[in-house]
């Protein structure tokens, strides 16, 4: 599967912008995209740890942590665990092409800082449905979504027959 | 005289979306534990509670496909009731199988529920037919799930000799110490696969991108560093670089994945009951990869054992996923022997 690379002159732009909006930005974008289908698992143990995804390939950092109501933004930059990928990986793994574990052995995803968290959230991921999350996805992106993972694995199967 | 083969394919579920992967991509059975120490792949998030464990059993059953309940841990005195609790709830919601170590616990699922059906797992490390048929004579089990140490000479010497059905590990890690027997992660961090229900619990592992390399440090102590061109493993001990008489390298084991597929067909002849697929820490896209190509190879097998070749493809779907991205025979094939 290839998603759109970011264009080099908006990787630089954001880059440069500080930190927060960057953060502010993809916590929006999880909350609308993703919280609906996640907000029934138990995110207890979860409570006041905070989250970094670093995307490797714009040098995005976003920073959260998980209320009640959805994902927050972390202002003071500072992370329990942090995951880093490119922007594809994340979204592969998000839609279930490729697992966690072989992106690691190919050295593809980072988790640094508390292990035991990010398998934690790694795990809980993988127990939600993918049904249940395209169900929750706003309509057109649902569409758009279903198609590139629709994509993506049939080149997989392509390969292994 | 050798047994029909059944040559099941058993795979591995550590959440309901794998478990389904299981499923539909043509699984015969599942295996699958509680979100405890009960069973020896207890990591934080992983596995299953009561409900999701009543919709999988559901789920599997519909489609004539088994639920084996891996309970293959050693209970410990203060909390032998969790262990006996988890044998009542895996009767009561109808499970197919439990797989158990501990003949304690055999000795209990006999007395209390006299008609569940008994696996006995790798972590009881039975290595000879005289240790599967003690346990088939105390305590009637079923079938034997042989360790990864086994020759396949070895491995039909076992079959010849028992009554009960033999199930041998056909991919995904390797654990190459007689499981059930190693200490090394205990040594390590305190915390084994037989008491805590892990090897190299999450809370003792810490990776770090360093200067000179992604470090793997097990409670404090560095096992391995990986330059950036170079593939990763778990962070178990065995997968380790060390420093012997002044060279640094996987003294112990390679990171590399078992691969049997080429051994299906005398897998066939002997007689095997069961394949198992490792990997219950992984997610559904893993599962699903790794289905569908070993059912593809064991209908193939099956069809005609005769003419069974390894399609490449398949070779090259199962390496793509596998940890070191090389896979070997294990103990099965040993040319010298
Ligand atoms: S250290 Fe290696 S051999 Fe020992 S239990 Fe862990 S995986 Fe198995």
């Amino acid at each position: 599967m290839r998603l759109p690379n970011f264009p080099q002159p908006l990787a630089r732009v954001l880059r440069r912008l500080p930190a927060l909006p960057a953060s502010a930005s993809l916590v929006a974008l999880l909350n609308l995209v993703a919280w609906k289908s996640l907000k029934d698992l138990d995110w207890a143990p979860l409570r006041g740890r905070r989250f970094c995804v670093h995307l490797r390939d714009t040098g995005l950092r976003a920073y959260f942590s998980v209320s009640r109501h959805g994902f927050v933004t972390e202002v003071n930059e500072q992370a329990d665990v942090t995951f880093t990928a490119t922007t594809e990986d994340f979204a592969r793994l998000a839609l279930r092409v490729d697992d966690p574990d072989t992106l690691f052995f190919n050295r593809r995803l980072l988790i640094e800082g508390n292990t035991d968290l990010g398998l934690r959230v790694k795990n809980m991921l993988d127990a939600v449905e993918l049904e249940t999350v395209m169900q929750h996805l706003p309509a057109a992106l649902s569409r758009v979504v279903a198609n590139v993972r629709l994509k993506a694995q049939q080149r997989e199967i392509a390969g292994a027959h | 005289m050798l047994p029909e083969p059944l040559l099941e394919l058993i795979c591995p579920a550590g959440s309901l979306p794998a478990l389904k992967a299981a499923v539909d991509h043509g699984a015969d059975g599942v295996y699958l534990g509680l979100k405890d120490n009960t069973n020896a792949r207890n990591f934080s998030g992983l596995n299953f509670d009561e409900k999701s464990l009543a919709e999988g059993i559901r789920y599997a059953q519909a489609k004539g496909r088994k639920v084996l309940m891996a309970l293959n841990t050693y209970p410990q005195p203060a909390t032998l009731s969790r262990w006996h609790a988890a044998v009542d709830k895996a009767t009561e919601l109808g499970v197919d199988a439990v797989i158990l170590a501990d003949p304690g616990l055999m000795a209990y699922a006999n007395r209390t529920h006299p008609d569940l059906r008994l696996h006995l797992s790798v972590q009881g490390s039975a290595t000879s037919y005289e240790a599967v048929n003690f346990y088939r004579e105390r305590f009637g089990i079923r079938r034997a799930v042989l360790p990864r140490v086994l020759s396949l000479p070895q491995v039909e010497n076992v079959i010849r000799n028992t009554e009960a059905e033999i199930e041998l590990f056909g991919f995904g890690g390797l654990c190459v110490m007689v499981e059930g027997r190693c200490l090394l992660s205990s040594y390590a961090c305190g915390d084994s696969p037989n008491t805590f229900g892990a090897c190299s619990p999450g809370h003792a592992v810490r990776w770090q991108q360093t200067d000179k390399g992604m470090e793997t440090r097990l409670n404090g102590i560095l096992i391995d560093r990986y330059a950036d061109n170079e593939k990763a493993g778990y962070p178990t001990l065995c997968k380790g670089r060390f420093e012997v008489q002044g060279d640094t390298y996987y003294a112990l084991e390679e990171p590399t994945s078992l691969n049997t597929l080429e051994m299906l067909p005398e897998m066939h002849r002997l007689g095997v009951a069961a394949i198992k697929i490792e990997g219950r820490q992984r997610s559904p896209a893993y599962v699903a990869q790794v289905t569908q190509v070993w059912r593809a190879a064991i209908d193939a097998v099956k069809k005609s054992a005769a003419t069974f070749a390894v399609q490449p493809a398949w070779h090259a779907q199962l390496d793509k996923i596998s940890e070191g991205s090389m896979h070997t025979l294990g103990a099965y094939y040993r040319p010298w022997k």
